[in-house]
């Protein structure tokens, strides 16, 4: 491989197998994802594409392979390192402070951005309070870009679940994040809201420059806005390519229908 | 009228020393949802250790530095040794551990300095002082200068600094706020050690008025009524509890006492705190649970 293309991955997933216990998750995946890009990670439930996206933020450690981000070996990190470094994710079942409200929630994916320590922050010294600020006004950005202010104060758990969605969404690009991973964005929600979170969707890798690795159902979302889509079936990788040869493939039609 | 204001402001007094022990309890229930039964014995080890210190000729700050150290250590073990392998199970079994943590540390301050009863000489003398005709004592006025100190402190570090925010966030969803960077296992033990820290601050102040002995762990159960009618989440709620429970056990005692009987004040605070569970169970400053149905 070339030195620019090697520079132009963010990521890398490098023979990666994980199992829990005797349970084989993911066996021996490889694909890689340009900075940039949208990439979908889709194949039937259980196919291992939610342990593959843990993977990759550090929550599990694979028994075989390594995932290489951003020209550094990540397979041995925790999620924090991953924050740091710069990848945020949502959850599949959304996780947010419910009890916060949705200003604080996106306030804590500033954490990683805070330099000041906590005794400047007792004392106000000017370099905290200058930083405070900045997170404020950053916080207030991303929610007017997903149109959210007019929610700011409202404790999380009391709004509908299509906004907590997207409150997770601001809270993952409140870091100003690299990489971005989405368990489900679309889960669970109507035809409606699923066209504004793919808007939002392709805001962000637009806009921020964000690359995005999604997990989804709905193969009309994902056929329309992934550069590039990774079809896992029973934790192995069948087709991985451009949505129009995805779709076309007869392993894929196979997975989904049932056929063979 | 003075003797009214006498009762009140005393009883406001004492309430604050009430609040002292409830501020840990908030501090461990804040970050991770536990009601944490072994604070009460984490004030007798605390006061235990320090008068143990002093009667061997330790001088006051080496005694107090001394405990401190012997507080953070306990606070760090009861954490890494039983909390965080029990992380994520249902609160029935946290409360149980602590209430195991809590005869355990009894055990232990026993084992350790022996079982009699020790005086605790901070050096204030319990004496009234006249101000302006109302006669208040002068210990209950240092220690609730001491508490207005600490709540002071405490508010600073919470509200000013990403603790506070990261604090909350924890409390909430471990795992999400894992996922945001935050340092969980971090902010778990800073909030242990400042819950140890006010426990010695407490220790030495209730050691001072009660005298140190193993009936000190029972203060647990004056900080329940406290908790309940200020909120488990809420310091602010911890001390305006401690101020009703303290005012109004000391009013009842006295105005409804001789109606009802003697040693109202013992009791009443709880038929306060059945009140408030009856009427608002959140408590005043309580974050009341948002669940979706």
């Amino acid at each position: 491989m070339s030195a620019l293309s090697a520079s132009a991955l963010l990521l890398a997933v490098e023979h990666v197998s994980l199992s829990f216990g005797g349970v084989k998750a993911v066996t021996d995946i490889s694909f890689s994802v340009p900075r940039g890009e949208i990439c979908a990670l889709i194949g039937p439930n259980g196919a291992g594409k939610s342990s593959l996206l843990n993977v990759i933020n550090g929550v599990y450690r694979p028994q075989g392979g390594r995932v290489v981000y951003d020209g550094l070996v990540t397979s041995r990190s925790a999620p924090r390192q991953a924050a740091l470094g710069g990848i945020a994710r949502t959850f599949q079942n959304v996780a947010l402070f419910k009890g916060m409200s949705v200003l604080d929630n996106v306030l804590t994916g500033r954490n990683v951005r805070v330099g000041a320590g906590w005794i400047e922050q007792v004392l106000g010294l000017p370099r905290a309070r200058a930083e405070a600020d900045l997170h404020r006004h950053r916080a207030e950005e991303i929610l007017a870009f997903l149109h959210i202010q007019a929610h700011r104060d409202t404790p999380v758990g009391k709004l509908p679940y299509g906004l907590q969605k997207r409150v997770e969404l601001a809270r993952a690009i409140a870091s100003e994040p690299q990489l971005l991973l989405l368990d489900e964005p679309m889960a669970g929600m109507n035809l409606e809201e699923k066209m504004d979170m793919s808007c939002f969707i392709l805001d962000i890798n637009r806009d921020l420059g964000t690359t995005v690795v999604l997990i989804e159902h709905d193969l009309g979302v994902v056929m329309d806005i992934s550069d590039h889509v990774v079809v896992l079936d029973y934790g192995r990788k069948i087709a991985d390519g451009p949505p129009a040869r995805v779709r076309d493939d007869p392993q894929v039609i196979a997975a989904y229908i049932g056929a063979h | 009228m003075d003797f009214f204001l006498e009762v009140l402001i005393g009883g406001l007094l004492a309430g604050i020393m009430y609040s002292m022990v409830a501020i840990g309890f908030v501090l461990i229930y804040k970050a991770s949802g536990v009601f944490n039964f072994a604070q009460g014995s984490m004030v007798l080890f605390a006061a235990l250790t320090f008068v143990s210190l002093v009667e061997r000729g330790f001088a006051f700050w080496s005694a107090f530095a001394t405990t401190l150290g012997a507080m953070l250590a306990l606070a760090w073990a009861i954490e890494r040794g039983v909390l965080r392998p029990l992380v994520n199970r249902p609160p029935i079994t946290l409360f149980m551990a602590t209430l195991g943590v809590s005869f355990i540390i009894e055990g232990l301050a026993q084992l350790l300095w022996g079982a009699q009863v020790h005086g605790l000489e901070l050096g204030i003398k319990d004496e009234p002082i006249d101000l302006g005709g109302i006669l208040l004592s002068r210990f209950d006025l240092f220690a609730a200068g001491i508490a207005a100190l600490l709540v002071l402190a405490l508010s600073l570090l919470f509200s000013r600094t990403r603790i506070g925010l990261s604090l909350r966030s924890v409390a909430s969803d471990p795992l999400a706020a894992l996922a945001t960077g935050i340092r969980v296992q971090r902010i778990w033990a800073v909030v242990w050690a400042v819950a140890g820290f006010v426990g010695l601050i407490a220790g030495l102040l209730w050691g001072a008025r009660l005298g140190v002995q193993f009936s000190l762990s029972l203060v647990v159960l004056k900080a329940l009524p406290v908790l309940i009618i200020g909120g488990f989440s809420s310091i602010g709620g911890a001390i305006v509890g401690g101020l009703i429970v303290g005012a109004g056990e000391k009013l009842a005692e006295v105005y409804a006492g001789p109606v009802i009987g003697d040693g109202l004040e013992n009791w009443f605070p709880y038929v306060l705190a059945l009140l408030f569970l009856l009427v608002r169970p959140a408590g005043l400053f309580g974050q009341r649970t948002i669940e979706r149905v």
